[in-house]
């Protein structure tokens, strides 16, 4: 047992920021959330979701500490490969690749091979990933780690558009996200 | 999806991909046999086929625990799993990238290596044939080992032990359809029926049973 008791509840263009000690338990909710592993007890519904999505984490995002990009294939053929693959979501449409990687700063190096990329212009580009694909929920885990303060800045502003546009975000992170007004969940963790 | 074939055939030929490797094995395997076995032409050409369909069976074994370690190592893995689209789907159309990449060369290759073995017209073209309907069902059965030993480091033994006893019905039939092509009064057909039956076979219960695997391996 992890943790126990948590419950929450998110509507269109809201966030929550996860916060707590290491080991604490927020990547694990995350990855609950993310239907990635199975809930001892409790359950995660999606009220007036579209049709046929029984689910939240079908209409999810999830970065996780992995970045989910291949380091021998160029930075466009795994943007391209993973905007095909993921398909939009109903209800929204995404950006153009030339688009995403100009989102986050990196419009001229998408012919280059993933893993020629430093730290964090590869969290960057796992970040174009969202981009391309629409998904109205985005489950973020530590998404700013490796990355400069300009960086945060731009990622910042990617979430709040998110947000503007009636989207769901669940971030747990240890720095601030620089996002206006965020519910926030503290993960407490067992005291031994 | 035709995004995951392409994608997973990309990979397989870049740097660090496994295409070639499987090949190489197949070769070094089968150009030793007549090393060790020495000049005995009849002998060769007796063996020939089941040299050729056990170095197969080998290098076909060879690179499959990458199949899904490395999507899992860089985190892809969780996205498809989360994914809408069936699992077993993605399964089937990773099997089939990896049979593209790693099993059709090894069909390709198997004539030239046929003539190291003093093999025949006859007995050649039956071996490509059982190779060619033969050497999927090995990649379909290999993905449940694979999906089995995903989250293990060094899984590429275990993967092979695992696999080998289910995929001996596959080496029995292909062998004995080519020996019944080349000798007379057996019928070529019956043996290569039930090997494209394996296949047929494991083709569906290969990807639904690794599909499994991968939803509770999940950490």
């Amino acid at each position: 047992m992890i943790f126990h008791d948590i419950s929450f509840s998110l509507a269109g263009g809201e966030a929550l920021v996860v916060t707590g000690p290491n080991g604490s338990g927020k990547s694990t909710l995350l990855r609950v959330l993310a239907g990635l592993l199975q809930a001892e007890s409790g359950r995660i519904s999606l009220a007036d979701g579209p049709s046929g999505f029984a689910h939240p984490h079908e209409l999810s995002h999830y970065l996780g500490h992995r970045n989910a990009m291949k380091r021998e294939l160029t930075v466009e053929e795994n943007l391209s490969f993973w905007q095909r693959f993921l398909g939009n979501s109903p209800g929204g449409s995404a950006s153009d690749l030339a688009t995403a990687a100009a989102a986050v700063g990196l419009a001229g190096i998408t012919h280059l091979p993933f893993g020629y990329l430093s730290a964090g212009q590869q969290r960057r580009m796992a970040m174009a990933k969202l981009l391309v694909a629409y998904r109205p929920i985005w489950i973020l885990d530590e998404p700013t780690a490796a990355l400069d303060a300009g960086a945060d800045r731009l990622f910042a502003g990617l979430v709040t558009n998110h947000l503007e546009r009636g989207g769901i975000v669940i971030a747990a992170t240890h720095q601030s996200l620089g996002i206006g007004q965020a519910k926030t969940l503290q993960m407490t963790g067992f005291v031994h | 999806m035709i995004a995951l074939f392409f994608r997973d055939l990309k990979l397989s030929v870049r740097a660090g991909g496994g295409a070639m490797i499987g090949v190489l094995f197949f070769m070094t395997v089968v150009s030793v046999i007549p090393f060790g076995v020495g000049p005995d032409l009849n002998l060769l050409s007796r063996i020939g086929p089941a040299i050729l369909w056990i170095g197969a069976l080998l290098a076909s074994l060879l690179g499959l625990d990458r199949l899904f370690q490395a999507e899992r190592e860089d985190g892809s893995l969780d996205l498809m799993l989360m994914h809408e689209t069936p699992l077993i789907l993605t399964v089937f159309v990773k099997c089939a990238a990896h049979w593209a990449a790693t099993g059709l060369p090894l069909v390709v290759a198997s004539p030239f290596l046929g003539l190291f073995m003093n093999m025949d017209e006859l007995a050649i073209g039956a071996t490509v044939l059982t190779l060619l309907a033969g050497t999927p069902a090995i990649t379909f059965i290999g993905a449940v080992g694979a999906a089995v030993a995903v989250a293990l480091p060094r899984g590429g033994l275990l993967v092979s032990i695992l696999v080998l006893p289910i995929a001996l019905p596959v080496l029995i039939f292909g062998v004995s359809a080519v020996y019944a092509a080349v000798e007379d009064p057996a019928p070529f057909l019956p043996p290569f029926m039930i090997l494209m039956a394996l296949t047929l076979f494991f083709a569906v219960v290969g990807p639904v049973a690794a599909a499994a695997a991968l939803r509770h391996s999940a950490d």
